[in-house]
């Protein structure tokens, strides 16, 4: 690729540099392997930093899911982070369909509106939304947890920038044909954009999924947790066990990686081209 | 039943009535209608409370007492407030320009290795995919003395004296951001190996026709044509570091924030105002801090863009 | 048919009793809220069982929350109108209960000051504001040494003689701790852990027998600012710094140095007990806090209590004082040390041949004689001003004096502005 890419010395060059490449992706990986092979080790083994346990065991598995907490936690945290995924497909895309191809007084205003609230941070709102809450009744619910979430500026500026791609002349036929403009919405436009659809999906799941301030705040009893609120207040309970505290951590990043590993071009791409263009 | 069927026929001939465009403007306001409630309702109105709130000295318990810029004055005067305004800007001015050189160095390598490319760009991604409350535990693991931290058994192991690090004035906040970085480092590679690609090789061909050398051409042509993608990638991580939380509240939960707040960032110091002192008015007057702070970054990004 | 018509009757036959019984017995149905913790849970439970018998007209409904979330909870609830007729709440959030008026003062008719002096420990003065009582215990919480016999046997120490000073607390501690070539500690001697209960420890136990105070009678003042303070404090510090017997963060938390067996000796409290009881061939003793230099003991106690709320009126509140009397009978003091392990609130319940002679119970139940509990106004900005005040002598070496300066100004700060609100 590049001039010095030719002769012997550009690459013993370049080999170094795979190798320094290869040791650093093994680095930061180190912090999971390490996670994963102190969640098969007895606690008399702990202290015994070796990677591979000598006498593996799944014990820490079966303590830590046989009262069924973990399992609570990790539907809670999947059901509200479908829930809201879909949620934001559906909204943000309407809305960015919307003030893409319509054209009607007022829409530049709406669209600042929108995208100025990607100046507010959540941490200044989460006050305001725990009174909210509190008044409505909505601490403590599923409710309460999805609520603040429903739609973001952030998906709605990244559809927007997708649907501005879309040919108008392909609108134009589907009205000529006498659909109506949900179902031109529906049934034209968005089959158009799904690269979008699946970038802004695996975004909104990701940040759903590890979200911990507002789920810590909203949610009271155990049965409510998410995942990575039940997995802090596990962690304390436990005073300190460590095996204990790398099996739950691996419970809540276990899911994830695997769905990385079976999905990886797919969710490069999708978090690349949400990145770029949001 | 003849009223109903009056009524339908009034409002099918009004439909009918209105031209191709404003149809299209009741169609439009009709698919906005729920979003504009809802911005309304769960963003704009609560931004207004958040001011509000910050001008009284509500504490949960009590009703709420007008107290105009009382609380903004108590901040200038509390040097816990200011120890956490350090840390905020450290976390920022050290995990920002770190992650991004570590990031491009990487990507710079990566985009010219072709053998196992995906498999070493999926090692480096992994990390981004974790949830930052079950990796701090992991991180605060590590930095424990001997005989059970990692990194001081190494570091004994070789003969080095050990480090305190989360029990440390002054390595507790590198020790609290490493993670950070790392989770976030995975992202910065891969959009910033995506930018790499979007340059076009006919600049590489033209320069390498010239003798150009390899130094020259990534200062003149490879960082100049990265430079919307180093803008987003500065803003992006800054407002991440800006929002430091998970990392901190799970590595330091006996002391939160470290020995001496050593580690406590705005968003914590807010945290524990609201949610375990129930000093709301107060806990509100640092959202306010941390809004302009956000807003700081967010104009010089726009500026940055305009000067392009 | 037949089973719809069956039905119907059944139906009538129900509302027929349920509104009959209404009528005849006018029952008072009253709300109980404390925070989740099993061994509560299930204390309450049976409490309430034998109340609801013992009082047919009166049905007890108890609610529990989380303990994060618990005073968020109530402060949701009561303004309201909400929530519980009678609650338990932690001791130090009384003049924050008071002054929001959430809870009422206990009618004297029910709960004479004079009785309560009597029965209870002197610790429950800390629920008295003017004259009244806000708030009684069933049960309340001491500290402890305990200590690993079997380090103190490799240690060539005599496991059934645990240590009664300060000194000689410092040489069992100097003879268990354990390093390895490098200086690196291994095993400690004794737990440093302000976060834990040591913050507790200096303030209630090293400092008032050096002869200081923590704070003035009337809790305005903080007054640890002083000779006794610095050498208290510079005591503590030079079990680290000095004589190098333990290490603040080793392992992360005493108790857990102390569970794995890498501490000899830690201080800690008894609701302590049931996790270090769970382990397996894990043989630790429990001992009194070691006396100061002069001889004198002191320990720190803390407690929950339950209290009446502004929301309890009428029958209800008739109902709230005898369920309060109830859960403050020596018959529920037994019943919650024995599922909960708390120690009783009342001497004589307490202090029976049998609890005193408990190996574990004794030490715990002595303390309680020559206990103070702190009052707080702002529990965790309070500990907070403590924890920087441990860290600076550990960690940045500051001299106890200065440290101490500095601290002292940060909680009349917050003691201040707390007042100044009343």
């Amino acid at each position: 690729m590049s001039a010095a890419a030719v002769g012997p010395r550009a690459g013993f060059g370049r080999a170094v540099a795979w190798v320094l490449l290869l040791a650093g992706g093994l680095a930061m990986i180190l912090p999971l392997v390490f996670m994963f092979s102190t969640s098969l080790k007895d606690a008399s083994e702990v202290y015994d930093l070796r990677l591979l346990p000598a006498h593996p065991t799944l014990d820490n598995y079966v303590t830590v899911l046989s009262d069924g907490r973990f399992l609570r936690w990790f539907a809670n945290s999947m059901g509200v982070a479908v829930v809201v995924t879909l949620s934001n497909v559906f909204f943000d895309s309407l809305v960015g369909y919307t003030l893409a191809k319509f054209e009607f007084r007022g829409r530049y205003i709406v669209f600042l509106a929108i995208l100025s609230t990607l100046m507010i941070p959540t941490e200044m709102l989460v006050i305001p939304w725990y009174v909210m809450a509190r008044n409505f009744g909505w601490l403590d619910t599923y409710w309460g947890i999805m609520f603040p979430g429903m739609m973001t500026a952030f998906g709605t500026f990244l559809m927007k920038q997708f649907f501005e791609t879309v040919p108008n002349d392909f609108l134009e036929a589907a009205r000529v044909d006498g659909l109506n403009e949900f179902a031109i919405f529906w049934r034209i436009a968005l089959p158009l954009v799904t690269p979008a659809l699946s970038a802004l999906a695996i975004f909104t799941f990701l940040s759903n999924w590890t979200a911990f301030i507002w789920p810590l705040i909203v949610t009271t009893s155990k049965e409510l947790y998410t995942l990575p609120v039940g997995l802090s207040s596990f962690a304390v309970e436990q005073q300190i066990q460590w095996e204990l505290i790398m099996t739950g951590a691996a419970l809540a990043t276990l899911p994830t990686l695997l769905v990385f590993l079976v999905l990886q071009r797919y969710i490069v791409r999708g978090v690349v081209l949400a990145g770029l263009k949001g | 039943m003849t009223d109903q069927a009056l009524d339908h026929v009034a409002r099918g001939g009004f439909w009918r009535g209105l031209s191709l465009r404003r149809k299209q403007v009741v169609w439009a306001w009709g698919f906005l209608a729920v979003p504009i409630l809802f911005y309304a309702l769960i963003r704009f109105y609560p931004t207004g409370e958040a001011f509000y709130i910050s001008t009284t000295n509500w504490n949960l318990l009590t009703k709420p007492g007008f107290v105009g810029l009382a609380n903004f004055k108590r901040l200038l005067g509390d040097p816990v407030f200011w120890q956490v305004f350090r840390n905020t800007v450290l976390y920022l001015v050290i995990g920002t320009p770190v992650s991004l050189l570590l990031a491009f160095t990487i990507a710079y390598h990566l985009d010219r290795v072709r053998f196992m490319h995906g498999f070493i760009r999926a090692l480096y991604f992994l990390p981004f995919l974790t949830t930052a409350a079950a990796m701090a535990w992991v991180w605060r693991w590590f930095y424990q003395p001997v005989p059970i931290g990692l990194f001081n058994q190494v570091l004994s192991t070789f003969g080095f004296p050990q480090q305190p690090f989360l029990r440390s004035t002054t390595q507790s906040l590198p020790s609290v951001l490493a993670p950070a970085i790392w989770a976030g480092l995975g992202f910065q590679v891969v959009i910033f190996l995506a930018g790499l690609r979007a340059i076009p090789t006919t600049y590489y061909e033209a320069a390498r026709i010239d003798g150009v050398s390899d130094g020259t051409i990534l200062r003149r042509i490879t960082i100049p044509l990265l430079r919307p993608t180093i803008i987003f990638l500065v803003v992006f991580s800054s407002i991440g570091f800006l929002r430091i939380f998970d990392q901190v509240y799970n590595m330091t939960s006996g002391d939160p924030g470290g020995p001496l707040n050593a580690t406590k960032p705005l968003v914590l110091m807010i945290y524990q105002t609201a949610f375990s002192s129930f000093d709301m008015g107060y806990a509100a007057a640092q959202t306010v801090v941390l809004f302009l702070a956000l807003l700081a970054v967010s104009l010089v990004q726009l500026r940055l863009l305009r000067d392009r | 048919m037949r089973g719809f018509r069956g039905m119907l009757v059944g139906l009538a036959a129900a509302v027929g009793v349920i509104s009959g019984a209404q009528a005849q017995t006018q029952t008072v149905e009253i709300e109980y809220w404390q925070y989740v913790f099993d061994a509560r849970i299930k204390a309450m439970d049976e409490l309430i069982k034998r109340f609801q018998a013992a009082n047919p007209n009166i049905k007890v409904k108890h609610t529990t929350f989380p303990y994060a979330d618990y005073q968020t909870k109530i402060a949701a609830a009561l303004p309201a109108g909400q929530g519980p007729d009678v609650v338990q709440l932690f001791y130090g959030w009384l003049d924050n209960f008071v002054a929001a008026k959430f809870i009422q003062p206990l009618p004297k008719d029910a709960f004479p000051p004079a009785m309560i002096e009597k029965d209870f420990y002197p610790i429950v003065s800390a629920m008295k504001r003017d004259g009244e009582y806000y708030g009684l215990p069933t049960a309340v919480r001491s500290l402890a040494l305990f200590y690993n016999k079997k380090l103190f046997q490799e240690a060539g120490l005599d496991p059934a003689k645990p240590p009664q000073t300060t000194d000689e607390l410092l040489e069992a501690a100097k003879k268990t701790v354990k390093r390895d070539g490098a200086g690196n500690l291994l095993s400690e001697g004794i737990t440093l852990d302000f976060p834990g209960q040591d913050y507790h420890w200096w303030r209630e136990v090293l400092l008032r027998q050096n002869g200081g105070a923590p704070y003035s009678d009337d809790n305005k003042k903080v007054t640890y600012d002083s000779e006794a303070g610095a050498k208290s404090l510079t005591w503590y510090a030079d079990l680290q710094k000095v004589h190098k017997v333990g290490q603040a963060g080793f392992m992360d938390e005493g108790q857990a140095a102390f569970r794995a067996g890498r501490a000899a000796m830690t201080i800690d409290g008894s609701f302590r007990l049931g996790a270090f009881g769970n382990i397996k061939g894990f043989e630790w003793g429990v001992a009194e806090l070691p006396a100061g230099p002069d001889g004198k003991r002191f320990n720190f106690a803390s407690y929950w209590v339950n209290a009446i709320t502004t929301k309890a009126t009428g029958e209800k509140l008739e109902a709230s004082k005898k369920f309060l009397a109830f859960v403050t009978t020596p018959e529920a003091m037994q019943v919650w040390l024995d599922a909960v392990g708390e120690l009783p609130a009342r001497k004589a319940a307490a202090e029976t041949d049998k609890n005193l002679s408990h190996p574990i119970y004794g030490p715990f139940l002595k303390a309680l004689n020559y206990s103070n509990a702190t009052v707080f106004v702002d529990e965790a900005g309070q500990r907070q001003v403590a924890l920087d005040l441990a860290n600076r002598v550990l960690i940045q070496n500051q001299d106890a004096k200065a440290a101490l300066a500095e601290a002292a100004k940060a909680e009349q700060a917050i003691l201040d502005r707390f007042y100044a609100k009343k």
